[in-house]
């Protein structure tokens, strides 16, 4: 299940999901960033949890349940990417769908975080334009709590 | 499959393109070449078309939006953004009735390679003078269709007013009159005040917000075009390596890959070209990266798989304890360093860095009857288009390229390598070919930032003042990349940071060494501000210390007096970045206010507790001036920083909150050449290959809160992207010296802190 659709895959099982992702479902919100689970841009949502989709063979999702950035919200209005918008987070952009996902991974897991907790579950996704405190502050603004 | 591209690129159609106008006389004030085109207000003869176009920069569509053409490329600074700011505002158009359209490349727009930090610089007066023509125009036609004075006529918001007849109309009931109307002479125009812009010098979200967050912009790497097979390139290591031979049997077994196909080696100068090497093209990534992991190929290394990092280094520094070429001289400096009471050596070293960009190159090439199409991820769509044309031996003209958002680009994109190697294989294969570098192709075969060897040395009388300051600098050029046998920085490279020393001392010597580059040499953000800053600004806190001297109070003492520098004792003139002296001076007086500006927001001089310290540093280039205090806690050997402050003095700014978010990336591209960053080679190949070794700053390590004071000015506008990254290192290097008594003299910082 893909964004609440059942997806038919029959290529290589071994295939990292966000080559089937990208490639295949033209499912492109999901970013290539370094392929070894370094820098997050490929961030996806399997069963409510973040993994990096460059290094999931694809089999290893087989019938589970996998949110994209597409699938994050219908109307885009999720609360992170209100908060995004608000703050204006982005520059280049490319890396802020897998940004976004690992954040609505936090705040499921721990609706207020400390900056500390914020540190641990945000430091595998690089910025390489340096966002990060932009990111910080749209996190903690969805999260409540002083900024 | 749906094929995003119909609806996502934005671009403007061919035919349109073609068809649309000069727009008169405006172009004649910029600094560039267009040739001035006769105004032709509409379309004519394109019945499917609902587009009118204005000039080349303006057209609106039946229901009256504008659609605002932006010919330079978005790396994350906004430009698309700030191009509409600009025109929408002086036609006085409703920024919510205004649509981005992203420009093909094409020397009709002028200089389009978006590097530099020069967008605006080159843009704002003649985009500005654009949309005063169109302003005119519509007042114009209004006054036609009410057959009045078109200077009876006033523009607003979207409307047209004639106030003497109380009569309205909306822009979209005059866009078939405009075909009629006159393009203004320059005499003509008159742009809006100051106090009249309603988004010029304001903060505007991105045009591009929406797309950004839900995932739908569109990058280099998201263009799918249908029946597009991918390719990957195993490269030479080492560069003007070639290929002895390869076999190919193993990796056309793997299911998916359809071809392997030989690219060419360069030849002398690279220039642009593709590296060479054997690309395997497959039906999706996953098969193509595996096809070019079970290639065999022999390489052979050639010259430059001598090249050895750590003794190239020692190499440098040997040459900057040696005299080198003077190029700036003032006083005598032997005579100043002799008389001198204390005399401070001190040498700098930075390494190759990487760009690393967080979308890897990446274009798509297609052929089509006449030459071929190109989408791709570039800072420069001309230089596509020259380079793929030289590479597939066609002209320019018959290589047409869509420019689409960048995923990061840093200097990297300006060099389309990639769009050559991907038109090269759709040339080869028939296929539209997506050409996809991974990560380990971006950080093995890029073109790097420098690697510098730098030697201060300072002359300080009894009082501590500074008496004598001798800078050498050492570092192969950029230039080996264009012409052979290049040996030694241009004027241009030491322009940055080392021959605009702004150092107040009555004797003064700045030498240049030779060096002969072995790898791929290209400009990354800031370019050699980055290690003349790190030097200078390092060194300048280091006088401080010998003097026993506040390191703010220091630096603002040895900038001397407020004053323009007039580069006295130095034989060429100063480039000034490509812009004359008397309209850009090198002013000390803002050199000086964003310090104090910095410093007060810094709370400089406060009680920190044991292990923190505060930092300083000062630093033009790209004609802006930026002061950036950090502060950090070094304990046990790990740092943390804070907080920062910068204070910048862009001149004219467009978009303030842009202004911002260029400085707070800017100080954390610093911090990720200070922090880890270094590309090392042995044997000729780089060392790194991903994130894991060639690391930048993560969240964790970077500062939460990054504060910003924009100065409030009406100077010429200035550079933006690039500024805020020279003086990072040094006020972090600066920062630790304060909390520790370590001084880092060479990048990366590493785990220098742990010994």
């Amino acid at each position: 299940m893909i964004n609440g659709k059942k997806i038919e895959y029959t290529g290589d099982a071994q295939t990292p999901l966000l080559w089937v992702l990208r490639d295949e479902l033209h499912l492109t919100g999901t970013k290539y960033g370094c392929g070894i689970a370094q820098c997050g841009a490929c961030t996806v949502h399997v069963n409510g949890a973040a993994q990096r989709a460059c290094v999931l063979p694809v089999q290893a999702v087989e019938n589970q349940d996998i949110k994209t950035i597409e699938g994050l919200s219908s109307d885009g209005k999720h609360p992170l990417q209100l908060a995004w918008a608000e703050i204006r987070v982005p520059q280049c952009g490319y890396c802020q769908p897998g940004q976004i996902m690992q954040a609505a991974a936090l705040l499921n897991s721990t609706p207020t975080p400390t900056d500390a907790e914020i540190d641990t579950a945000m430091s595998g996704n690089i910025c390489r334009c340096g966002t990060y405190p932009r990111i910080r502050a749209a996190i903690k603004s969805v999260a409540g709590g002083p900024l | 499959m749906r094929d995003q591209t119909q609806d996502q690129v934005f671009d403007i159609s061919r035919r349109r393109f073609i068809q649309a106008v000069g727009i008169g006389g405006v172009f004649a004030l910029s600094t560039q070449l267009i040739t001035p085109a006769r105004a032709i207000a509409a379309i004519g003869d394109a019945p499917s078309s609902t587009k009118q176009a204005v000039n080349l920069f303006v057209a609106f569509d039946h229901e009256g939006t504008v659609e605002i053409t932006c010919h330079r490329s978005d790396m994350g600074q906004q430009i698309r953004t700030a191009i509409g700011q600009i025109i929408a505002d002086e036609m006085e158009a409703d920024w919510s009735r205004v649509r981005i359209v992203q420009a093909l490349g094409d020397a009709r727009y002028g200089d389009q390679n978006t590097d530099g930090s020069r967008s605006i610089r080159y843009n704002f007066e003649r985009l500005r003078r654009l949309g005063a023509s169109v302003r005119k125009m519509l007042a114009d036609a209004a006054g036609q269709y009410w057959a009045v004075p078109g200077s009876e006529c006033v523009v607003a918001d979207h409307k047209i007013v004639h106030a003497k007849s109380g009569q309205q109309l909306d822009f979209r009931d005059v866009i078939a009159l405009l075909a009629t109307v006159k393009v203004p002479d320059d005499a003509e125009l008159s742009l809006k005040s100051r106090d009249q812009w309603r988004y010029i010098n304001t903060a505007m979200t991105t045009v591009d917000m929406e797309a950004l967050i839900t995932g739908r912009a569109l990058f280099g790497a998201d263009v799918r075009l249908p029946d597009t097979k991918v390719a990957v390139v195993a490269r030479p290591p080492v560069v003007l390596g070639k290929v002895t031979s390869f076999d190919a049997k193993a990796a056309l077994a793997i299911p998916g890959v359809l071809k392997v196909i030989k690219i060419p080696a360069p030849t002398e100068p690279l220039v642009y070209q593709p590296l060479g090497g054997i690309a395997v093209i497959a039906t999706n990534t996953w098969a193509a990266i595996q096809g070019r992991k079970a290639l065999k190929i022999e390489w052979e290394a050639g010259d430059n798989g001598t090249y050895d990092s750590a003794a190239y280094q020692k190499r440098l520094e040997q040459q900057t304890r040696q005299p080198g070429k003077i190029v700036r001289s003032q006083g005598d400096i032997e005579t100043g360093l002799a008389a001198a009471a204390t005399r401070l050596d001190a040498e700098y070293y930075v390494p190759h860095l990487s760009h690393a960009p967080m979308e890897p190159p990446v274009a798509t090439a297609r052929l089509t009857n006449d030459g071929v199409e190109v989408w791709a991820a570039t800072q420069n769509p001309q230089a596509d288009q020259a380079e793929v044309a030289r590479m597939l031996g066609l002209q320019p003209a018959q290589i047409q390229v869509h420019v689409t958002l960048l995923g990061g680009a840093f200097g990297r994109k300006s060099k389309p390598d990639f769009s050559s190697e991907a038109a090269y294989l759709a040339q080869q294969s028939g296929f539209t070919i997506r050409l996809q570098w991974t990560r380990e192709d971006d950080i093995q075969h890029d073109f790097y930032h420098t690697v510098s060897a730098q030697k201060l040395t300072a002359g300080l009388d009894d009082q501590g003042r500074i008496v004598a300051f001798r800078h050498r600098t050492v570092f192969p050029s950029i230039g080996a990349l264009f012409a052979l046998n290049q040996t030694g920085p241009s004027s241009g490279e030491l322009s940055q940071g080392f021959t605009d020393s702004p150092i107040s001392a009555p004797n003064l010597q700045l030498e240049v060494g030779e060096a002969q580059a072995h790898a791929r040499i290209g400009w990354l953000r800031s370019v050699n501000n980055i290690h003349h800053s790190f030097a200078v600004q390092s060194f300048i806190a280091e006088m401080a210390a010998a003097a026993q001297r506040d390191p703010k109070d220091y630096l603002l003492e040895v900038i001397g007096p407020a004053r323009h520098l007039t580069f006295e004792g130095m034989g060429d003139p100063y480039p000034n970045y490509g812009e004359p002296l008397t309209r850009y001076p090198y002013d000390t007086g803002r050199l000086i206010n964003v310090v104090n500006l910095v410093a007060a927001s810094a709370g400089w001089g406060r009680q920190l507790p044991e292990g923190s310290g505060l930092g300083v540093a000062v630093h033009r280039s790209f004609l802006t001036y930026v002061a950036t205090v950090v502060e950090v806690n070094v304990s046990g050997g790990e740092l943390t920083i804070p907080k920062v402050w910068m204070a910048i003095d862009a001149g004219t700014v467009v978009n303030t909150d842009t202004v911002i978010n260029q400085c707070q990336g800017g100080a954390i591209f610093g911090l990720s050449c200070a922090l880890h960053a270094g590309i090392t080679m042995k044997h000729g190949a780089v060392e790194q290959s991903n994130y894991h070794d060639y690391a930048v700053a993560r969240m964790n390590e970077a500062p939460p809160l990054i504060e910003v004071q924009v100065v409030a000015s009406d100077a010429l506008p200035a550079g933006v992207g690039e500024p805020p990254t020279p003086p990072f290192a040094p006020a972090l290097c600066n920062a630790i010296f304060a909390a520790t008594g370590k001084r880092i003299r060479q990048l990366p910082i590493g785990d220098q802190l742990r010994s």
